[in-house]
């Protein structure tokens, strides 16, 4: 899976690379930038992987947690052993917790590789309209990967609550991913507007103030507390449902 | 930990205790107030049909599934309460052996081990060498499981149970899809553990190889506890019964109704289970059963006997034929049969062939 998230970047690089023009203000953002600075891979691929790549692959990771034992049947080896269910059920979210660290990263990094290896680097403007050095900039890189990081724990939290609920890990992992599309689309209806802020994925979008001089943090800090409330009420609810759950499978 | 030692003579202690133990499903009661007693250092058979709760009690008892009610103790401690105490002493493979198909053998016991907080990581590698070597494994330890056939993922599942020394061993259907050979190394294997002191509690419904391993025994039916006991005692319960081979059956009849015995007429000669004399190549014969109350052979002394022949009088097999014989009933064939587990199994849980609703 993360293979596929590298494939990513490097899907846009050389399609970049081969098509050479790319007329400005079309595809994705910073896309037409590319060609000019090789970083903006990674940012562009980020961008671009964070409505469904990054869900979905999280959704499939959660979603198989507490499932994926079940259906193979080594949940109930792994109880009686005893792994005792509140330890398994942190161990797993630690799991997940860790996949969404690396994919971003492993996204952003790629990206800034290949770029760098097909485009000229060079020094990048910011949107504050400040000029910063490669090395800088991959810095602000690795901060998008972290915002990204903690702006899908919300969701991982609740695809393992999702996963307490089922033998099914297919069905896990598409239920999870399905919720992270339509969080999207109720975030796009402007009638909703109230709801806008409790979505877990209303902020996913918003790093672009880690691209300013100086950083501002406010959306990171907005982020991870709407993050740190998912968390916590998937958590319980995962904590509750598995807690008596009835192993048969 | 301490307690339950090796040779340590034989109690009331029980290692398996339930009281009144129940799980409903929905409407339906897939245990109806088990009440279990599982003797310390015993072998003890769970027997069942398919569907009739076996591996539901089971369940209950390694605190995967919640009792509706009822109460148990298990080593001792009550559960579920104590369950995190109680499970690292309990070795378990239920309902069949479950094992990441991408890893090995050896690695899926590895993280099998180190999911259990008691599991020392500076042992792991030995015990896990150990339990492979009891069930047979040695050579495919660093094979993956998906390449493993039924018979070996049914090792590796007991071998899971090995893990640590184990006090108690539950182990549902151990000698599914095992060959032959596995089955005998099974046997063996469950002697050597309850030499060892350990506890065995063996669910099957392989009658024969329960009456070959197991000291004590349990009978399910639709979720009940129909029958429970020492092997004796259950045999005992069923009655012997003889078998007469006869052209004369009237007469036969009136004979043993003079004896105090009751024949029920069986023309074909069939009898379910038994291992009389078919195809004597008797067509015109017809055979006669009676159960013969208090026939010598019936229990081993020391055993209760429960059946509700008190009131009749002990007739030895030797005075019906005479009876018979002076009759002028032409006997063709006589037999004593001692009632097999599987009698008692059958009268107990039904003939059918459907699964119990």
């Amino acid at each position: 899976m993360l293979c596929a998230l590298a494939a990513i970047p490097v899907l846009i690089s050389v399609a970049v690379r081969v098509s050479s023009a790319v007329p400005p203000g079309r595809g994705p953002a910073f896309l037409d930038r590319i060609a000019q600075n090789g970083l903006f891979v990674g940012v562009t691929a980020l961008v671009v992987s964070v409505p469904l790549f990054l869900p979905l692959t999280v959704g499939v990771v959660a979603g198989d947690t507490i499932a994926g034992e079940a259906g193979q049947g080594t949940l109930r080896y792994l109880l009686v052993a005893p792994a005792g269910r509140i330890r398994l059920l942190i161990v797993k979210y630690a799991g997940t917790a860790l996949f969404v660290v690396v994919a971003p990263l492993v996204v952003a990094l790629t990206g800034a590789g290949i770029g760098s290896a097909l485009f000229p680097v060079g020094p990048v403007t910011l949107l504050s309209g400040d000029t910063i050095g490669p090395g800088e900039a991959v810095v602000r890189l690795l901060l998008i990967a972290a915002y990204l990081a903690v702006s899908l724990l919300g969701l991982s939290a609740i695809g393992l609550f999702i996963s307490t609920l089922t033998d099914v890990p297919v069905g896990a992992m598409a239920a999870t991913v399905v919720l992270s599309v339509v969080a999207q689309v109720l975030d796009a209806l402007p009638q909703l507007e109230w709801l806008h802020p409790w979505l877990f994925s209303h902020y996913w979008l918003d790093f672009g103030d880690l691209l300013r001089q100086p950083v501002s943090w406010d959306s990171f800090a907005v982020n991870a507390l709407l993050q740190g409330g998912y968390i916590a009420f998937f958590g319980a609810l995962a904590y509750g449902r598995f807690i008596t759950k009835d192993v048969l499978s | 930990m301490s307690a339950a030692g090796p040779g340590a003579e034989p109690s009331l202690e029980l290692s398996i205790a339930t009281k009144g133990l129940t799980k409903r499903f929905g409407q339906q009661l897939a245990v109806d107030g088990v009440d279990l007693a599982v003797p310390k250092g015993a072998v003890f058979g769970f027997l069942g049909p398919n569907g009739s709760g076996k591996t539901t009690t089971i369940r209950l008892l390694l605190g995967l599934a919640t009792a509706t009610g009822g109460s148990m103790r298990v080593l001792g401690e009550e559960m579920p309460r104590k369950l995190n105490d109680v499970l690292p002493r309990v070795g378990a493979l239920v309902e069949g052996p479950a094992f990441y198909p991408f890893l090995s053998g050896a690695a899926n016991l590895r993280r099998m081990d180190a999911a259990d907080p008691y599991g020392s990581a500076a042992t792991r590698r030995a015990r896990v060498q150990s339990a492979l070597e009891r069930v047979g494994l040695t050579h495919a330890a660093d094979k993956l499981v998906r390449a493993y056939s039924l018979g070996m993922k049914q090792r590796l599942g007991i071998a899971n149970a090995l893990l640590a020394p184990r006090e108690l061993l539950v182990l549902d259907e151990p000698t599914n899809g095992l060959d032959p050979q596995g089955t005998r190394e099974v046997r063996s294997l469950v002697r050597s553990l309850a030499a060892d002191g350990a506890t065995v509690f063996v669910s099957s419904h392989l009658l024969a190889e329960v009456e070959q391993i197991c000291t004590h025994a349990a009978i399910m039916s639709a979720g009940r506890l129909v029958a429970q006991g020492t092997l004796a005692e259950l045999r005992g319960a069923g009655q012997a019964r003889i078998r007469v081979l006869t052209p004369d059956p009237g007469t036969a009849a009136q004979v043993l109704a003079g004896l105090g015995l009751t024949a029920t007429l069986s023309p074909d000669g069939h009898t379910p289970g038994g291992t009389g004399f078919g195809g004597s190549g008797s067509g015109t014969d017809a055979a006669l059963f009676a159960s013969l109350p208090g026939a010598p052979s019936a229990a081993p002394p020391g055993a209760a006997a429960r059946e509700d022949a008190g009131s009749a009088q002990a007739v030895a097999p030797e005075a019906v034929v005479a009876a018979l014989v002076a009759a002028g009933v032409r006997v063709r064939g006589f037999a004593t049969e001692q009632a097999s587990l599987e009698d008692r199994f059958v009268a107990l849980t039904g003939e059918g062939f459907d699964v119990v609703q």
